[in-house]
């Protein structure tokens, strides 16, 4: 006879901390629902904390209105549904008292989980019954809808204030003087600068501010009815976009904010945000939380499950154990053009055995690029000139197989020099590449 | 041989498993993967296609009941180890049934894609990327519950009683588990098809389900010979029996005793655990229509035997082995012999080996047609008609229901006497890895509950 016991675990590295702070709002991670159709209602909010999210930006109250159908439009790509989304939807269509009753009942029965509530009306009046009435309810935090795009702005609500900082920092200042609780500013992104609109925001006295709401848009157009969509009768107008597509649009706007030496408020990441790493990318840019509408609307709240799970792991995998310690991480790489190093050298390389033959480089390069990758006679794997090659990544971007072209940086013997040294007449710059 | 698993194969030999060094050379190292595993842009593009439906019918088809969209959709963001968690809490034997799993008929056969003529998602071979992946990486998921001070006794080191003793472990219940042999893991270690999985992975699966720790297994004890049933119950709160099935049946024909005449799942056993000359074998038969015979055409094919054939006495259509297993076969160059009853096993008469099947052919009522004998040649004959009960020892306690083949049990794996408990084949009539995983594991939070008075979560 055997025996054998098997030996005990090896330690495990201690669980991080996902405690999140935006501008005095906690919670117990950084995913909220943005105030939208999956945070319209108390059954969907507890349903959305029961599944793991942490907090939630209740659908924006104000006068409820009437709205149309259809609302909704998707943007399709080579067989992906959806990467892209725009809706013509309102504020809440439902009855005040019954959202602000709700809102009481969430916080009952979910007293650790952040619930925002969502605000647009017009007065200052309405502005201080309204932010009562959020307060009475039990509310963590009060979000300002200074973006929406569509409907409201024509009514001069939404994107209509939120593109004027005056008016911005007015408001702002109003909800702030009546509010006990944290005030966030949600900024719309359909402005040339978003950096004046944060400072206005900050100006007026908020604790923080969210950024992106959605971007004015046309989905598409019906060819056989030659309407707009998404289609109302015989008519349409412009919707607000969102979805996996618009994230390099919410990240720029984010950073140019979370940089910005006059700004150093917390910041509630939104906009294509769809799983763990898009949100770490919110967080390293300087989010403190990040919102999500589009990819709960097209996959339900039980996508939150891999992104606590992703961030967790991630944030083990680098040895950090509080929040903090990400956000705000890859800022500082976020510099000017001019300051860029002139002299910092890459060519592409093509993996032989990992190559398939597919020419995509080839043509990319020929056709879009500088004329440097090209086919060879006795292989189908093609030739990088790196004599010529600027290290542009386009191969690499259009290559389909992972890890099969790679940049690899060139050691051409110039110092650093940048266009900002180069203008004062400083600095030694290598010869151009690609310019035949 | 196709080992893709070069990072396993490098770690250091698994210590608790001391007498179960396998040879390097044994004859079942010449079979490739029939499902090759998935490198990461394979897997990725797969799981990127996945629905991630609600209440999926994959889940529904999946007896232990994985939340196999959402594994899938951490596969498409990189979360392998959520991913892995995510199948392993529903199944801790994930690493072998992503290979042994009849995926057609299960969770792959009800994927929605099927209802509009769309490739299904290959859930299988994306169950074994997340899962080979948490293995070759050594992550660890779960921890031993605290001492509660109340002991289990599992019969048998199979899926069955593994799944159990895992979950048990993590409730920090004590478990000892007997098994009468050498190895571990059952029927996963000494009788999946080669081309499905090998023996060193079932082995590597064991190991990793050890890590808990805790969970004590005596070899070669054989209880009811060596211990008592009834000591167990005196000894343990309480006993769960996984001991499957017994050995080969036998039609009882004459020539039995012939050399080479062999039942298939003893066949099976010897190759994979040993190595076999089979030069001399030309021609195989296999009688049987049920999955071990399907198993045991291909597995002589790819061992070298150029000419087999499958006896069985029912039609093509009406074999109970799985069509999609037959289908690979047919492509790999088996023969049927349908509607066809083996009489005799016929030898040389010099030294005694067998060199044919003598057979008649039957009509649709299952009667013989006169005239109608034949003999196959055969070198080897592999018996595949089903095995023996074990549940001679069970009868001797009283209260322990069962009808003619098998224990019956409730759906927490009781079996009618207080504190006895079972699952897998012995409990099902045979039945696949996945539900003696299952039925193991339910066993577990009935036992729980049962010795503990707390309903499990």
């Amino acid at each position: 006879m055997t025996a054998h016991i098997a030996t005990p675990l090896k330690a495990k590295s201690p669980i991080p901390d996902l405690t999140s702070n935006t501008g005095g709002i906690i919670s117990p991670n950084p995913f909220w629902l943005a105030s939208a159709p999956p945070a319209n209602s108390g059954d969907q909010i507890k349903r959305a904390f029961d599944h793991g999210w942490g907090g939630a930006v209740w659908k924006t109250l104000g006068t409820p209105i009437q709205n149309v159908s259809s609302r909704f439009g998707g943007l399709n790509y080579r067989g992906t549904r959806a990467i892209g989304f725009n809706n013509i939807e309102l504020i809440t269509d439902r009855p005040l008292e019954v959202n602000f009753r709700e809102i009481a009942d969430v916080k009952k029965h979910y007293p650790k989980h952040a619930v925002i509530v969502s605000l647009m009306v017009e007065t200052e009046a309405e502005w201080r019954e309204f932010i009562a009435r959020s307060i009475d309810a039990g509310a963590d935090g009060l979000e300002l809808n200074f973006g929406c795009p569509h409907g409201m702005c024509e009514r001069g609500m939404g994107s209509a204030v939120g593109q004027e900082p005056a008016l911005n920092e007015r408001i702002t200042s109003w909800a702030v003087k009546y509010s006990t609780i944290p005030v966030l500013v949600k900024l719309t992104p359909n402005v040339d600068d978003i950096v004046p609109h944060g400072l206005a925001a900050k100006r007026g006295g908020a604790h923080g501010v969210s950024l992106i709401n959605t971007i004015k848009s046309i989905i598409g157009v019906d060819l056989d009815r030659m309407v707009l969509e998404p289609r109302v009768g015989g008519l349409s107008t412009n919707g607000g976009y969102c979805g996996a597509a618009v994230k390099p649009i919410a990240l720029h706007m984010l950073a140019s904010l979370a940089r910005e030496p006059e700004f150093r408020i917390p910041i509630s990441g939104i906009g294509g945000v769809t799983n763990w790493r898009d949100a770490v990318e919110f967080l390293v840019l300087g989010a403190s939380s990040v919102q999500v509408c589009t990819e709960v609307m097209l996959r339900g709240y039980r996508i939150v499950e891999d992104m606590i799970e992703g961030l967790s792991t991630f944030m083990s995998d680098k040895g950090m154990t509080k929040l903090d310690e990400l956000v705000g991480k890859a800022v500082p790489s976020y510099s000017e053009w001019g300051d860029l190093d002139l002299n910092y050298e890459t060519v592409a390389k093509i993996d032989a055995d990992k190559c398939i033959g597919c020419q995509l480089c080839v043509v990319a390069c020929h056709d879009g690029a500088h004329q440097c990758i090209h086919p060879q006679g006795d292989t189908f794997v093609p030739r990088v000139d790196e004599s010529e090659c600027v290290g542009c990544n386009l191969c690499q971007i259009v290559c389909p197989v992972p890890d099969c072209i790679s940049m690899v940086k060139v050691d051409n013997g110039f110092a650093p020099s940048t266009w900002n040294e180069h203008t004062i007449g400083q600095g030694n710059l290598r010869p151009k590449k690609g310019v035949h | 041989m196709s080992d893709n698993h070069a990072v396993s194969a490098s770690r250091p030999v698994p210590a608790s498993s001391a007498d179960a060094t396998l040879p390097p050379d044994r004859a079942e190292a010449v079979f490739a993967d029939f499902k090759p595993a998935y490198s990461k842009a394979q897997a990725v593009a797969e799981a990127n296609r996945c629905l991630f439906c609600l209440d999926a019918p994959c889940i529904t088809a999946c007896p232990t009941g994985i939340d196999i969209p959402q594994f899938i959709r951490k596969i498409a963001t990189d979360n392998l180890r959520g991913s892995a968690k995510t199948i392993f809490d529903s199944n801790i034997l994930g690493m072998s049934c992503a290979r042994v799993c009849p995926v057609e008929v299960l969770c792959v056969g009800d994927c929605v894609y099927n209802r509009m003529d769309q490739p299904p998602i290959q859930i299988g071979k994306l169950q074994r990327y997340a899962t080979d992946m948490a293995f070759e990486q050594g992550w660890e998921f779960y921890e031993a519950g605290e001492p509660t001070g109340k002991k289990v006794a599992l019969i048998g080191a199979g899926p069955a009683s593994l799944a159990c003793a895992h979950r048990l472990r993590r409730f920090g219940h004590e478990v000892v588990i007997f098994e009468k042999r050498h190895f571990v893991g059952g029927l996963n270690t000494t009788g999946v098809a080669p081309y499905k999985m090998k023996a060193d992975r079932s082995l590597d699966e064991v190991e990793w389900v050890l890590q808990i720790g805790g969970i004590e297994i005596r070899h070669g004890v054989e209880v009811g010979k060596d211990i008592a049933l009834t000591d167990l119950e005196r000894d343990f709160d309480a006993v769960f029996v996984g001991i499957g099935l017994g050995p080969d049946n036998h039609l009882g024909i004459p020539g039995e005793d012939l050399a080479n005449v062999e039942g298939a799942v003893a066949f099976i056993e010897r190759f994979k655990l040993e190595n076999l000359d089979l030069r001399d074998f030309k021609r195989g038969v296999v009688v049987g229509g049920g999955n071990t015979a399907l198993d045991a055409v291909r597995e002589l094919l790819g061992l070298g035997v150029t000419d087999v054939t499958m006896v069985y006495r029912g039609t093509e259509a009406g074999m109970s082995g799985y069509q999609h297993e037959w289908k690979a076969g047919k492509l790999e160059g088996v023969h049927g012999a349908w509607q066809t009853q083996p009489t005799a096993y016929v030898g040389n008469g010099k030294d005694n080996r067998v060199t044919g099947v003598a057979c008649v052919k039957l009509d649709d009522k299952k009667q013989p047609i006169p005239g109608s004998d034949h003999v196959i040649p055969a070198d080897i004959v592999l018996v595949a008609i089903g095995q023996a009960k074990l549940l001679a020892d069970l009868k001797t306690l009283d209260g322990i229901q069962m009808d003619r083949n098998r224990v019956l049990i409730d759906k927490g794996g009781f079996t009618g006497r207080p504190k006895w408990y079972a699952g897998g084949d012995l409990a099902n009539g045979g039945k696949e890895v996945v539900n003696a995983v299952a039925e193991g594991r339910d066993a577990a939070l009935a036992i729980h509950a049962s010795i503990t008075g707390e309903q499990s979560a």
